[in-house]
């Protein structure tokens, strides 16, 4: 068992079978990279969602505000055309969706997880960073021309004995 | 014999979409409520009883298992169907609900048809299709 393999393989059917069920779009498979814990600038919308348990970590979504946009449209069927409050609990929804799919798909070879409410930031220059030293498995959709990046971290949890429903590790953003 | 739903999930996006799933399905529904926590949820049933309630389970304040678990502790709400929806595909949360009296769950992400496939079983034959 290749736990990157198995997240890699698990974040590309999770996606799509959350963009074929709710939103009514076939999502093309996803193109694979790595990233390392370090900070790296963004713009947009960036969601979170811990993950603890036998093994710990974050599931994160990021895209522009455009297509945060396009996702509430249709998630909701109305129009959206700024980042507002409906788009930022679709784009919550959406990772909470997608992640949720992986953590069930993982806790099948890695034991039992749990997940955190999503949190989800939107802005200019910001960085992010994970505390943990875990690299990233990161998958980016093409939706049209607007990119999706969904990644997660994950390593085996330490202190799975004493905390449970607590990410051992956390994000940290910098504006 | 028309019914009332309540639907309780923290995420306005999820129901708003459940409000429009469940209008897709065609079954007879005379209002949908909703609530957006377990507490608010215990607060609109004690004022308006509903034929069957549909409730995320992790939400912030009282979560979809305590709100399960009141309901089936209260003599006048013991009765009213309860239905989880969960991205929790695990079965420790699951079993947790079956253990404390859910009538059913349907998992994230969801069609039209799941969702009226485990309503029209559980609220039949109030809702003739």
């Amino acid at each position: 068992m290749n736990p990157n393999q198995l997240i890699i393989d698990s974040i590309s059917s999770s996606a799509a079978n959350v963009f074929s069920t709710m939103l009514g779009v076939e999502l093309p498979a996803g193109e694979l990279c790595l990233e390392g814990p370090a900070a790296e600038p963004n713009d947009g919308v960036v969601s979170f969602i811990g993950i603890a348990g036998t093994w710990a970590g974050t599931g994160s979504l990021s895209c522009s505000p455009q297509m945060a946009c396009r996702i509430c449209s249709q998630l909701l069927m109305t129009e959206s055309l700024a980042v507002n409050e409906d788009v930022l609990d679709a784009v919550a929804e959406l990772t909470n969706m997608i992640i949720g799919s992986v953590k069930t798909d993982l806790e099948s070879h890695l034991g039992p997880l749990g997940l955190s409410i999503p949190t989800v930031v939107f802005g200019r220059n910001f960085k992010t960073r994970s505390a943990g030293t875990t690299e990233w498995m990161s998958l980016t959709f093409d939706w049209e021309g607007d990119r999706l990046l969904v990644k997660m971290c994950l390593a085996p949890n330490e202190k799975a004995h004493v905390i449970h429903h607590v990410p051992a590790h956390t994000c940290a953003l910098e504006i | 014999m028309e019914s009332d739903i309540l639907v309780v999930d923290d995420s306005a996006a999820i129901r708003k979409i459940l409000q429009r799933v469940l209008r897709q399905t065609g079954m007879a529904i005379r209002a949908i409520h909703e609530a957006g926590d377990g507490q608010e949820a215990l607060a609109l049933l004690a004022e308006h009883p509903v034929d069957l309630v549909l409730t995320d389970i992790n939400m912030p304040k009282m979560d979809g298992l305590q709100l399960l678990a009141s309901l089936k502790a209260s003599p006048q709400l013991h009765k009213t169907p309860v239905v989880m929806i969960t991205t929790e595909g695990g079965e420790t949360k699951v079993a947790e609900a079956v253990k404390l009296g859910a009538a059913g769950y349907v998992r994230k992400p969801f069609t039209a048809d799941q969702i009226k496939e485990k309503l029209v079983g559980i609220l039949e034959p109030a809702l003739p299709l």
